[in-house]
């Protein structure tokens, strides 16, 4: 996905410019990391243009701005500045805010590495809802189920159980492609729906519902021997959940850099045709791909559920299957990306509910922030044209079309 | 789904029916659906208990139910469904199998509710209401990617257009106390987020798939943002709008079965009515069409008898844009009357999956709809009558359906052919 240039390409001839001049250069280049920090930057502003929009006193005083301008802007600064200091400080402010963003990071941080993964191989895993949904599923299965197992062997059952499941329902839409040439952007959508619905029928039923008769959608508590233990005190939510998964991103890291497998997924990503003429299975890896990243996904909903919430509820995950795929999208599908990205989004998540908390400001401003920021990191045309950067050629592209 | 128009030679000189294996599918497809009907239904319903079709509602007409013995009704249409099969698969000459399938699922359908009713009465008239009420924002948001994609655009924004729509329609109509202005914003709200589409994905080129995807987090969070922010601490002056009062077609409305279903509903029922005759017209029948068409299927061409290829696919997210902000700002001021936070909750994907399903064709577009908000309406018949299926399986139908369509199992649908691929002149 990344077109880095590495050296100032063409003739020799001309003499080495000096260091800082082609630090300038390189800045002004439209690179992906200029382009980066100038789409966060104007996704803030967005953000700021909303809070003002939000704050009533900073509203009233814009109704007399032509009386006292001063006012108005000064209003607005306050507001500004109030709202994104409350962010900053939910986000990283204290050793709790510091473990709330770890624990928004981790399910972000694995859903997103599975999305990635698929994207690098060509393919685009929409169904990450699902996947979650259904290692969640799993992973609460074999929580509550099993009794007086020692946690070294509980634990990694109920990730391997989520594993599965959710590697089995991505495993769908990649046998599917294989055989029948059908989009998974449509079978992994229509699979989140089928998934949600049998989230909700499974917690009704008496196996899976904490009480009995069911009266509430809710399942039963996973026992204590198969949760993933805290790490810094049992007064900080945060898990060895957040371990596994930056052991995950080497994991995948290596696997996409050093290994054949990863290789071939590349391989396919860039140019299925020329792949397959090379002699390479391009319909198993397909498979193959959906499914290592349905695993992952669904290991993001095992590490929710036994690392947090200990139980599934309807609707769960809510919006975490997609905005792991604005995660890898950001991360342009490279695992230290992606952990990066999760890493602002989670501190995005827990700072915004510190603001809100605090200002009053609606959550959801970091979710318009996160979703200008992605757009303008899609799109750096955009950006480029915005701030007047050169124009490289070359627009940076890995999918196109339904099939 | 396309047809040809007759045995193609190859060439060696044979001539092969491109519909054979087609028709071939869809017999074994209807021999099945038949098999399933006596195994399931009949089998499992003592004889001598009857279904009730109730036939007319309150006004209009007066039809008398219909009663019939609910396991030789069953047996009946599962017995038609199998000699359906077997006339497919003898009738060579066949060109339309696709229609055939179309009676095979009715007749399952029919075969359920005597099933599902036995003993009881079935609300007929209730049920088509609900669904096709259940069905106008799903036609619609077919509809806006149906007019993108036939272009060459992918549109996977359809939900956010739906929820900002829905936002300031049902913003604008309590401010003004005017639907109409709630009408018009949303429909210019839906077009702006068309634009937004267009500009990244035809003249940016960003990937179209991500643009929309990104756009729905967006509207989401900005329409959550505001109603919490701004909506929820004024509902009296900016979130009550009042909704669109249904109001009869003279005449049409006495009709049995169909008259209050379809001709005594609000404004956006007969929206999706006119539309769906001028897209049907307009796609398949004018020069417009054509020129879309040629777009969404080959850019070059078209680029080369003179079409403005990226023009022409601006117009067509914009326009398709504002018919999907029709569809959402039916959701405020077409049925509930205010804005609540994700209300659409994730209408616009099916919607999405409706257009799929239809084969990127309106007429097409629309029965999906209406079979999704069938498949929603039966839910509440379900509960109803106290039948044993869980609603979860019904809801799940339309997702299955659609992927059953698009892997080609029943059928394959095609989408056009430079669907999602950037034009860059050369």
């Amino acid at each position: 996905m990344s077109t880095e240039v590495a050296t100032p390409p063409e003739d020799g001839a001309r003499p080495r410019p000096s260091a800082p001049r082609r630090l300038l250069a390189w800045m002004i280049s439209g690179n992906t990391f200029t382009v980066t920090v100038l789409a966060f930057f104007s996704a803030l502003v967005v953000g700021a243009i909303i809070i003002v929009l939000a704050t009533p006193s900073a509203m009233t005083a814009w109704h007399y701005a032509l009386v006292s301008p001063g006012t108005a802007l000064s209003e607005s600064w306050d507001a500004i500045t109030n709202a994104y200091g409350a962010l900053v400080s939910g986000a990283v402010g204290s050793r709790q805010a510091l473990s709330e963003t770890l624990v928004s990071t981790t399910p972000l941080l694995m859903a997103g590495l599975g999305v990635a993964l698929a994207f690098r191989a060509g393919l685009f895993n929409i169904g990450g809802q699902g996947q979650l949904i259904l290692g969640a599923i799993g992973a609460t299965w074999v929580g509550f189920s099993m009794k007086g197992l020692p946690i070294v062997l509980h634990l990694p059952l109920a990730l391997l159980a989520a594993a599965v499941f959710g590697g089995a329902w991505a495993f769908i839409p990649g046998i599917l492609k294989a055989r029948t040439g059908a989009h998974e952007v449509i079978t992994s959508m229509m699979l989140n729906y089928v998934a949600l619905n049998l989230l909700g029928w499974i917690l009704i039923q008496s196996q899976f519902c904490a009480t009995n008769p069911c009266t509430d959608a809710i399942s039963k508590i996973v026992v204590p021997g198969a949760r993933l233990p805290h790490i810094a005190g049992s007064n900080l939510r945060v898990n060895l959940g957040i371990v596994l998964a930056v052991a995950f991103t080497f994991g995948v890291a290596w696997l996409l850099q050093r290994s054949t497998l990863g290789f071939e997924f590349r391989m396919i990503g860039l140019n299925p045709e020329a792949s397959g003429v090379a002699g390479v299975n391009t319909k198993r890896l397909y498979v193959v791909a959906l499914t290592m990243s349905g695993m992952l996904v669904g290991l993001a909903g095992a590490f929710s559920v036994l690392g947090v919430d200990y139980q599934v509820s309807p609707v769960y995950g809510g919006t975490t299957g997609f905005d792991a795929i604005t995660v890898a999208i950001l991360g342009h599908g490279s695992p230290l990306g992606v952990a990066l990205a999760s890493l602002l989004f989670g501190a995005f998540v827990s700072g915004g509910r510190s603001m809100q908390a605090s200002t009053g400001i609606p959550l959801q401003l970091v979710v318009v922030i996160q979703a200008v920021f992605v757009l303008f990191v899609a799109a750096p045309g955009v950006i480029r044209t915005i701030y007047r950067i050169r124009v490289r050629r070359g627009a940076e592209r890995v999918f196109g079309g339904w099939g | 789904m396309s047809v040809a128009a007759g045995p193609i030679e190859t060439a060696s000189g044979q001539l092969v029916d491109p519909l054979a294996g087609r028709r071939r599918d869809v017999a074994i497809v209807l021999g099945l659906l038949g098999l399933a009907v006596i195994l399931l239904f009949t089998r499992a319903i003592p004889s001598g208990v009857d279904t009730t079709f109730q036939l007319s509602g309150g006004t209009g007409i007066h039809v008398p139910s219909v009663t019939v013995s609910a396991k030789g009704a069953t047996l009946v249409l599962g017995a038609l469904c199998v000699l359906l099969g077997i006339g497919e698969f003898l009738w060579t000459s066949n060109r339309h199998p696709n229609l055939l399938l179309g009676i095979g699922i009715a007749l399952f359908t029919l075969a359920f509710l005597c099933w599902a009713g036995k003993g009881q009465e079935i609300d007929s008239v209730g049920l088509l209401a609900t669904s096709l009420v259940e069905a106008v924002p799903l036609a619609l948001g077919a509809f806006s990617g149906l007019l993108c994609e036939r272009a060459g655009v992918i549109n996977i924004a359809i939900e956010g257009e739906f929820l900002v729509s829905a936002f300031l329609g049902a913003m604008l109509a309590s401010l003004t106390h005017h639907l109409w202005v709630g009408l018009l914003a949303g429909a210019a709200a839906g077009g702006v987020v068309g634009l937004i589409l267009g500009v990244f994905a035809i003249k940016y080129r960003a990937d179209q798939i991500i643009v929309g995807i990104v756009l729905d987090a967006f509207a989401l969070g900005l329409t959550t943002f505001f109603a919490t922010s701004l909506l929820n601490v004024n509902q009296e002056t900016l979130n009550s709008p009042g909704t669109y009062l249904p109001f009869a077609i003279p005449g049409l409305d006495k009709l049995p079965i169909v008259g209050p279903g379809i001709f005594d509903q609000n404004i956006f029922v007969y929206i999706v009515i006119v539309l769906l005759i001028a897209l049907q017209i307009g796609l398949f029948h004018t020069r417009w069409g054509l020129r879309v068409r040629a777009v969404g299927e080959h850019p070059r061409a078209a680029d080369t008898v003179g079409i403005r290829v990226n023009s022409r696919r601006m117009a067509n997210v914009v326009l398709g844009g504002v018919v999907a902000g029709i569809g959402g700002a039916s959701f405020t001021i077409g049925s509930v009357g205010q804005f609540q936070a994700n209300m659409t909750a994730g209408l616009g994907f099916i919607a999405l999956a409706a257009m799929i399903f239809g084969g990127w064709r309106p007429i097409g577009a629309v029965l999906a709809a209406l079979l999704f908000g069938f498949c929603d309406a039966l839910q509440f018949t379900v509960s109803v009558l106290n039948v044993p299926i869980p609603p979860a399986f019904l809801t799940m139908i339309p997702y299955l359906a659609t992927i059953v369509a698009v892997a080609g199992l029943v059928g394959r649908v095609r989408p056009p052919a430079a669907d999602g691929k950037p034009y860059v002149r050369e």
